[in-house]
């Protein structure tokens, strides 16, 4: 479909009428689905089974300049059904939703089961799970983003677009992402559950050209992918963090922050190239999330720590003698942070993950100790947790649900502190906002991250605009580092909403909160090369 | 039901083609059945089976367009996918780089398919991964793995004439060992489209061998070294570089490829003189599809002569716009090399690292396409052209362009990530910082 000019969206479905999927599948029809497929595993000799069908929806809405590159409107709907058979775990999918396919894949899951046990080891053991009867939850969402015409959301990225290209850009592209997950899990444990998951991301790309020297810049929206209806976009003067650059919290201007953008994108042309050495950074929250994600998220994921994860993402340095020893020193006493499935407006919020576990909250780093893990059924016992944390997730019917990154997110300073206090006591530092460049090693010790913009901070002052920055550091020492964290009134979520992990990949969606924080003496390197 | 034949699918694309009322019409048709088996601490723990296939549908009135797909394929669902792509056209923007549909072209038939791959069953795939399980677990050592296979096949259409079909296997393998004490890891992953080039049992071995090879590994300063890339390292990085070979990007001014005040570096020498650059669906080590997605067919194209930029790709729309022919770009490339071994490589090394594979590489500054990332699973320490000891992993920061500058030999080139490519010597190669993973 290359003359279409679609974005690659196979990974997301297919595409499809935009409204004709909104009303979810009859919850009763459902039930009965799930009972087939529940009933044709046990009776194939499944020791436990779940199923999963799912209706997965997305829009798409992406332009550059005065042209809409694409409208999308994606469905996905099918069912997944894993079971226990011999011990070992089987999955099977089909997107023929009818009770027949839906008995022939559950035989297929526990074939797969069965064929597979032959060279199991240990048997697998799930945590006790009690069944919730027939429960629902839903996105506390104010506007559903698929009811909103597709018609508005192209008349405001072409007017992002505009202003981008009024104030000196020389390239722009925008896009509106929306997702709906209509999901109904059904286990032998007695659960039905249906759930009514939203999100939404709005971003851009802002390319500034100088044809003279050769060089171009880019900046990118300081927007959050979030776990919210269209209201996101509609934004409210409490909502926004001004400072040297206008940030934002619950709601997202997006016309204003590419005005914004035009601008640094041009300064950036001209912005002097950074010394390497050592600095103290003070980093935003739109920035400091990613860094959270990598070098927190994913390290304290108990299938890593385990090994589950050797062939593809990696492991982890938390090993779990670190865990046992209860006085590991992942950060500095200032340094808490906690995984929480709850959180209102993130990406990872739920009623119940998805093997059927009712969501929480709970400690992974407490004063700078490591306290836990992210866990979910299969995996509990090994840290000797009688329950699952409830962090279990598949981007979709047609892959196996696994361990995924519950939302994880730095608690801000309990003392009153602004990002001007903080900037004021830094003789040598760099201030970072926005997310750039990351990349980290299989077992998460070492780091590299760039961002959107850089000043520099010279004698608590901001003194200038500077490019080619990236810090190198241990993830240990970093944490350690930490010696000043603002307080709530800066803090902010950023996410992610194209996490990969697993084989074969498989993306999810998870928010990081924070407020400013200060980190002393990071390695600071310059990124200019010739060619 | 997933794998149609070419002529059940171009029945079924006639078919929709026939209920359109539209100025034009492109249909697509997809469906793959395949499996897989992941494995982890010596046992699997995830596997499943899974069988899709749909119809995509896009309508044009002038230049607009609309698009619909369907997984359901009587008649009733056709016309319903058809009027759905009609309605969605009336209501869309026109797309002014819209370009109408290509007539009837004529396409090579590829060698993708193999029959022995489309026959896996769950069962053979437990007894590939027993043979990988084996060998860990007799060496005392720890496996963590992914077994896939699928057969797919995509059929194209449109109100033009034209019509394409093309069906494939694929089976891929990687495995991860480490050694119980976590001081020692090594990998190796490969992909064939037919089923009796893969072995499971010797590419274990070879994961086995670093996993005790690479323990106890020493810590080096980070500096400019000499490198051995193996074939999948030198693909991990070059991988990078293939996606900026984009005219429009480049004639734009954002690509490694623009030139200073204005146009691209088409014609100019890039590289080294020994790098010559190619991809050719009908390469018998890396068959790929004949044709694009809107039927442009794919043919042999030489990206890369003697260092020198030879072809940049352009879609549709931009070679209309450059009035030069369109050229689709390639996932397969191909990088010629010579003939001697990887073992050739490192007798011929006075001092330098071993590398078996990167990680985690990602863009720095897209003008410069530097990139950066790390060492994993088995990086050593060369003198007088011999492995001495095996070394801490390294964080780099490097650009493929200043890599390909730098090239001292290649080796015989070998089908790895997504290209043929051969393990390389290159000097120079800048590492910025250790690390302690393993």
């Amino acid at each position: 479909m290359g003359a279409l000019l679609l974005p690659d969206l196979s990974a997301f479905g297919t595409p499809i009428d935009p409204l004709q999927a909104l009303d979810g599948v009859d919850v009763k029809i459902k039930k009965e689905l799930a009972d087939v497929a529940l009933n044709a595993a046990k009776s194939k000799g499944a020791t436990y089974a779940d199923i999963r069908i799912g209706r997965y929806l997305n829009q798409f809405v992406a332009t550059r300049e005065k042209r809409v590159q694409g409208v999308a409107n994606t469905e996905s709907y099918g069912v997944g059904i894993r079971v226990l058979a011999n011990g070992c775990w089987g999955f099977a999918a089909t997107n023929n939703v009818t009770k027949d396919a839906i008995a022939k894949a559950a035989e297929q899951a526990v074939a797969v089961a069965k064929a597979n046990a032959k060279i199991q080891g240990e048997p697998v053991q799930l945590a006790p799970q009690k069944g919730y009867g027939e429960v629902s939850w839903k996105t506390p969402i104010e506007i559903n983003a698929f009811e909103v015409p597709v018609k508005e959301k192209v008349d405001l990225l072409l007017n992002v677009n505009d202003i981008a290209m009024q104030n000196g850009a020389n390239f722009v592209n925008s896009v509106i992402f929306a997702v709906n997950e209509q999901k109904y899990f059904a286990s032998t444990d007695g659960s039905y559950i249906d759930q009514d998951v939203h999100r939404i991301y709005p971003t851009f790309n802002v390319t500034k050209v100088d044809r003279e020297s050769g060089k171009f810049k880019t900046r990118n929206a300081l927007s959050a992918p979030s776990g919210k209806g269209y209201e996101y976009m509609h934004a409210r003067p409490e909502d926004k963090v001004t400072g040297i650059v206008t940030r934002y919290k619950d709601r997202y201007d997006m016309l204003e922050d590419v005005k914004e953008a035009a601008r640094v994108a041009n300064e950036k042309v001209k912005a002097k190239s950074v010394e390497p050495g050592k600095y103290d950074l003070v980093l935003d929250p739109s920035h400091l999330w990613l860094t959270i994600h990598e070098s927190v998220g994913h390290p304290t994921e108990l299938d890593r720590v385990l090994g589950y994860e050797a062939n593809y993402a990696g492991t982890s340095f938390l090993t779990l003698d670190k865990w046992e020893s209860k006085k590991f020193k992942f950060g500095s006493d200032k340094v808490n942070i906690v995984a929480d499935k709850t959180q209102v407006g993130s990406l990872g919020a739920v009623g119940y993950d998805d093997e059927g576990v009712k969501c929480k909250k709970w400690d992974l780093i407490k004063e700078g100790v490591l306290v836990s893990y992210q866990a979910i059924r299969d995996q509990a016992h090994i840290i000797g947790l009688t329950e699952s944390n409830g962090c279990c997730y598949s981007q979709g019917w047609d892959d196996v649900q696994f361990q995924r990154m519950p939302n994880v997110s730095l608690q801000p300073g309990k003392e009153k502190l602004s990002v001007d206090d903080m900037i004021k006591n830094v003789e040598k530092g760099i201030y970072i906002i926005g997310d750039g460049s990351f990349s980290i090693d299989q077992q998460r010790y070492n780091f590299q991250f760039g961002g959107q913009i850089f000043y520099e901070i010279k004698e608590g002052k901001i003194v200038g605009m500077l490019n080619d920055v990236a810090y190198q550091a241990n993830t240990q020492e970093f944490w350690n580092s930490c010696n000043a964290i603002c307080d709530q009134s800066d803090y902010r979520l950023g996410g992610s909403f194209n996490d990969g992990k697993g084989q074969p990949s498989q993306s999810s969606a998870v928010s990081h909160g924070s407020s400013t924080a200060r980190f002393n003496g990071v390695n600071v390197i310059n990124t200019a090369r010739k060619i | 039901m997933a794998i149609l034949s070419k002529e059940e699918a171009q029945a079924i694309l006639k078919k929709v083609i026939g209920f359109s009322k539209a100025d034009s019409c492109e249909v697509s048709l997809n469906g793959s059945d395949g499996g897989n088996i992941r494995y982890a601490r010596n046992a699997v723990s995830t596997a499943g089976q899974i069988s899709t296939m749909s119809l995509g549908v896009s309508s044009t009135f002038g230049k607009k367009t609309g698009t619909a797909t369907i997984n359901e394929f009587d008649d009733t669902s056709l016309q319903k996918v058809v009027k759905r792509a009609e309605e969605l056209a009336m209501l869309a923007p026109e797309n002014p780089e819209f370009m109408p549909p290509l007539g009837p072209q004529t396409f090579a038939e590829s060698n993708t398919y193999n029959a022995k791959t489309a026959a896996m069953t769950p069962d053979t795939r437990a007894e590939m991964v027993g043979k990988s399980l084996s060998v860990s677990k007799a060496a005392g050592l720890d496996a963590a793995g992914f077994l896939e296979n699928s057969t797919r096949f995509n059929a194209i259409m449109n109100s033009k004439g034209l019509f394409a079909y093309n069906k494939g296997t694929d089976v891929s393998f990687s495995v991860t060992v480490r050694n119980k004490q976590g001081t020692g890891s090594g990998y190796v992953e490969q992909g064939f489209n037919d089923l009796d080039k893969m072995d499971t049992l010797a590419l274990s071995k070879i994961a086995a061998n670093k996993a005790n090879g690479s323990a106890g590994a020493k810590a080096i300063e980070p500096g400019k070294y000499t490198v051995i890339l193996e074939p999948l390292a030198a693909s991990d990085i070059i991988g990078n570089m293939f996606r900026g070979f984009d005219a429009r990007s480049a004639d734009e001014g954002r690509s490694f490829m623009s030139k200073k005040g204005g146009g691209t570096r088409l014609g100019e020498q890039l590289f080294s003189e020994n790098v010559n650059i190619y991809s050719d669906p009908m390469n018998t080590e890396i068959p790929s599809s004949t044709f694009t997605g809107e039927g442009l067919p794919v043919k042999r194209t030489q990206w890369v002569e003697k260092g020198v930029v030879k072809n940049l790709s352009y879609s549709r729309y931009w070679a209309a716009q450059k009035n030069v022919q369109p050229l689709p770009f390639s996932r397969s490339m191909i990088i010629e090399g010579g003939t001697q071994s990887l073992e050739d490589l490192i007798k011929s090394t006075e001092k330098g690292i071993l590398v078996t594979r990167f990680w985690y590489i990602r863009s720095v500054d897209p003008q410069t396409l530097l990139l950066t990332g790390l060492t994993r699973d088995g990086t050593f320490y060369i003198e007088n052209g011999e492995i001495k000891f095996p070394i801490k992993n390294f964080r780099f920061n490097e650009s493929p362009v200043i890599m390909l500058n730098n090239v001292e030999a290649l080796g015989k080139p070998v089908r790895t990530g997504s290209g043929l490519i051969p393990p390389m010597k290159i000097r120079d190669f800048t590492f910025t910082s250790l690390s302690d993973a393993i």
